[in-house]
């Protein structure tokens, strides 16, 4: 006990002196974690909208004016012909074009049915999806108030059939991103960190020599994997507790269930972090190449988490993968339990597997740390 | 002259002797590419939806076959109460519930109208969004065909023609996004490795002390990257071509030329990062914690950048990712030319000429 105690208070020692890291570690987390948590937005609004109108009546006028008002369409630009539109598309200054054909009202009520041309720019296809809706909302809205001004009394009006749909978002009713990204990004951070920071750890001694100056030690292998694990453990706990402490104060995310649960579930995770990062570092010669692998799984780990993009769209042998990804676990984990409220039973499957992997990537850590060569 | 290239050589060297780093190099960016082009999407299909059906008659019914039947819903359970949707919820599976007002056919028989409610999970505000959406054009597809008989009066309707994607293909996003961060990062991990790492073993002295002027040391440094770089670019847009059917409707010279130039302001950007740290963990750390997350969130990779705040949108330009995955977007999905993208290059290219002075700068040639 004594011995880990030791190699605990040198780790602690190497870590604090080393003046140009401490920034890196506790400054630099947080403030992208400031930052970057507005960058994460789906919504789509500030669409640049531009129409071609070859009508020029009180009616076509009336259609622009909506699309002026609505608080999603912005910088409506008047283009004289579809070249100059088409042109500015490609210039990335419109995204929206919508083009109203000659005789809008004349044909509307002679034939009450009247094509509109719509182009978007559809590169990021999710966003143009989103775009599209709102286009067809204020269309059809237009069109609804259309029938009572413009209609004749020869025509008979008969009622249609209307299926009503009311959107309930749970848990979130103004479909704030933050209160999703926020504890993901944090997640994010301080996975990067302890997985970094773990990974170049054993394998430095290796590269400037002193890992053989440990070796001839009678320290044991687990006591001197479990003096490496904890200083990161701490730190990684403490930049946890102090990026919620800004997602409460700054970004007000709420936090609905046990916060115990979330610490509990953090804990074990955090070991499976720093089981990987330790494992790298046996494994790899030179820091060069444990950061080359740490960076390669981390990529891996991020963009398949279901943070930003869902899982359940992914084809089913991605979704077999992402089962070996630890940062999944944590981001359905603190979406359950911070958002949701769910409670030890609900999380009980996730909790179970981290700990497996906790186990396992350690075990594969102390395995794979050779005291001679 | 010929001491540079004798320099260049001994990095060359450097490089090929570590055949393990040399197989993470190439090898990491295709895995990631091949794995993210088929993986990552924004698109929804098979979100697990569970459907409150207090009516359970023919029109429900008929509703939520045509749900069942589309390829982005499967229906997951039934729920008989209310109040047993928040443990649903919380299990975390299922994503929405459908709530079917009592006597559906017969309000809309009687009232020409009935409800349905639509709860999402809306933890995932994304998903939520989508799949209210498309619950709804499935709905409205289904009264279309019970108005049928009944002529509408004054219809407008868009004719929408989605240009540039017009299947919506999210791999048209994401793999000029992938490529996007691989170069970035690889590039600028490499560099700011390579010099700290001769810092750190000392031997940064004995390349001081040699007739070799700074900016030949850096220049040296670099060449061996800027190749290996511009192979791993070669691969990936190969990749992105022949497996995911990326179009290069633009100039394949000018997407090489433009490639070149991000991969030298990417090493550029390592080299700063060099001059600045004294130890390799400082220069990974810098250029891993640094540069990972402000790419991938502020590039315009993932997240549009018109959405975000306007502080956000004005530090966005820093990031030179942003310019390069416009500048190819455009080259490849829209066929645009120089004429279009030269904002962009020349962007670019002050940053890299930033990048440089500022290391020649910083780039101590005496010993602390």
């Amino acid at each position: 006990m004594k011995i880990i105690l030791y190699i605990i208070q040198k780790e602690f020692k190497q870590i604090f002196r080393n003046k140009g890291m401490l920034p890196i570690i506790f400054v630099l987390p947080l403030i992208q974690l400031i930052i970057l948590s507005n960058a994460a937005t789906f919504e789509v609004k500030n669409i640049k909208f531009g129409f071609i109108d070859n009508d020029r009546t009180s009616t076509s006028r009336a259609l622009v004016q909506k699309f002026n008002a609505s608080t999603y369409f912005d910088v409506s630009t008047d283009f004289p012909s579809e070249v100059l539109a088409s042109s500015a598309m490609l210039k990335r200054e419109v995204d929206v074009i919508l083009e109203i054909p000659h005789y809008l009202e004349r044909d509307l009520q002679k034939e009450k049915h009247i094509n509109l041309g719509v182009t978007i720019n559809a590169i990021d296809g999710a966003a143009a999806g989103v775009e599209n809706v709102y286009v067809t909302q204020i269309i059809q809205n237009f069109s609804k108030h259309l029938k009572v001004d413009l209609l004749q009394p020869s025509d008979k009006q008969v009622q249609p059939i209307n299926i009503e749909t009311i959107p309930l978002f749970w848990y979130n009713e103004t479909l704030n991103y933050k209160t999703f990204m926020v504890p993901g990004i944090l997640v994010l951070l301080v996975t990067m960190i302890t997985l970094f920071l773990s990974g170049m750890n054993i394998v430095r001694e290796k590269e400037i020599g002193t890992l053989e100056q440990i070796n001839v030690t009678p320290i044991k292998k687990n006591q001197f994997i479990i003096g490496k694990l904890f200083p990161f453990w701490v730190l990684g706990m403490t930049l946890l507790t102090i990026g919620l402490i800004i997602a409460k104060l700054i970004f007000d995310v709420p936090m609905v269930g046990s916060l115990l649960l979330m610490y509990l579930y953090t804990s074990i995770y955090i070991l499976v972090v720093l089981g990987i990062g330790l494992f790298i570092s046996n494994f790899t010669e030179t820091q060069q190449q444990a950061m080359f692998i740490a960076w390669f799984f981390i990529v891996i780990f991020i963009l398949m988490s279901g943070l930003f993009t869902p899982i359940e769209s992914m084809p089913k042998w991605a979704q077999v993968i992402t089962e070996f990804n630890p940062i999944k676990y944590f981001v359905e984990v603190m979406r359950m339990v911070m958002l949701k409220g769910s409670g030890f039973i609900d999380i009980f499957p996730q909790l179970i597997k981290t700990l497996l992997y906790a186990f396992i990537m350690n075990g594969l850590a102390v395995w794979s740390y050779k005291k001679t060569n | 002259m010929k001491r540079f290239i004798g320099f260049i050589k001994k990095e060359f060297y450097h490089i090929f002797r570590d055949r393990r780093s040399l197989f993470i190099l190439f090898g990491m960016p295709i895995a990631q590419i091949l794995l993210f082009g088929f993986a990552i999407t924004n698109e929804i299909n098979n979100v697990d939806i569970a459907i409150l059906d207090h009516s359970k008659d023919a029109t429900t019914k008929e509703i939520i076959n045509r749900i069942a039947a589309s390829k982005y819903f499967s229906i997951k359970q039934m729920v008989t109460h209310e109040a047993n949707i928040a443990s649903v919820f919380q299990k975390g599976h299922v994503k929405a519930v459908l709530n079917f007002e009592k006597d559906f056919s017969k309000n809309l028989i009687k009232d020409h109208k009935a409800t349905v409610q639509i709860i999402a999970d809306a933890t995932d505000p994304n998903t939520a969004n989508t799949i209210s959406n498309y619950v709804n054009a499935i709905l409205q597809q289904y009264q279309k065909e019970l108005n049928k008989d009944i002529t509408i009066v004054y219809q407008i309707v868009p004719e929408t023609r989605m240009v540039y994607n017009p299947e919506l293909k999210s791999v048209y996003m994401f793999v000029p996004g992938v490529m996007t961060i691989i170069l970035m990062l690889v590039s600028a991990m490499m560099t700011s490795i390579s010099i700290t790492r001769e810092k750190e073993l000392g031997t940064m002295e004995i390349l001081l002390v040699s007739p070799l002027k700074p900016f030949q040391v850096i220049i040296g440094k670099v060449f061996p990257y800027i190749f290996l770089s511009i192979i791993n670019a070669v691969v990936i847009v190969m990749l992105s071509i022949f497996i995911f059917n990326m179009p290069v409707q633009g100039s394949l010279f000018l997407l090489a030329l433009e490639s070149v130039l991000f991969i030298i302001s990417a090493l550029a950007l390592g080299i700063l990062i060099s001059t600045i740290s004294a130890t390799q963990q400082t220069a990974m750390m810098i250029s891993l914690m640094g540069l990972m997350l402000p790419v991938i969130l502020l590039s315009g990779f993932i997240f549009p950048i018109s959405s975000m705040p306007l502080p956000l949108q004005v530090i966005s330009n820093i990031i030179p990712a942003k310019w390069f995955i416009i500048i190819i977007k455009g080259i490849m999905l829209k066929g645009v030319g120089l004429q279009f993208v030269w904002k962009e290059t020349l962007i670019l290219l002050g940053m890299t000429v930033f990048f440089i002075a500022l290391s020649v700068k910083k780039y101590k040639i005496r010993l602390e």
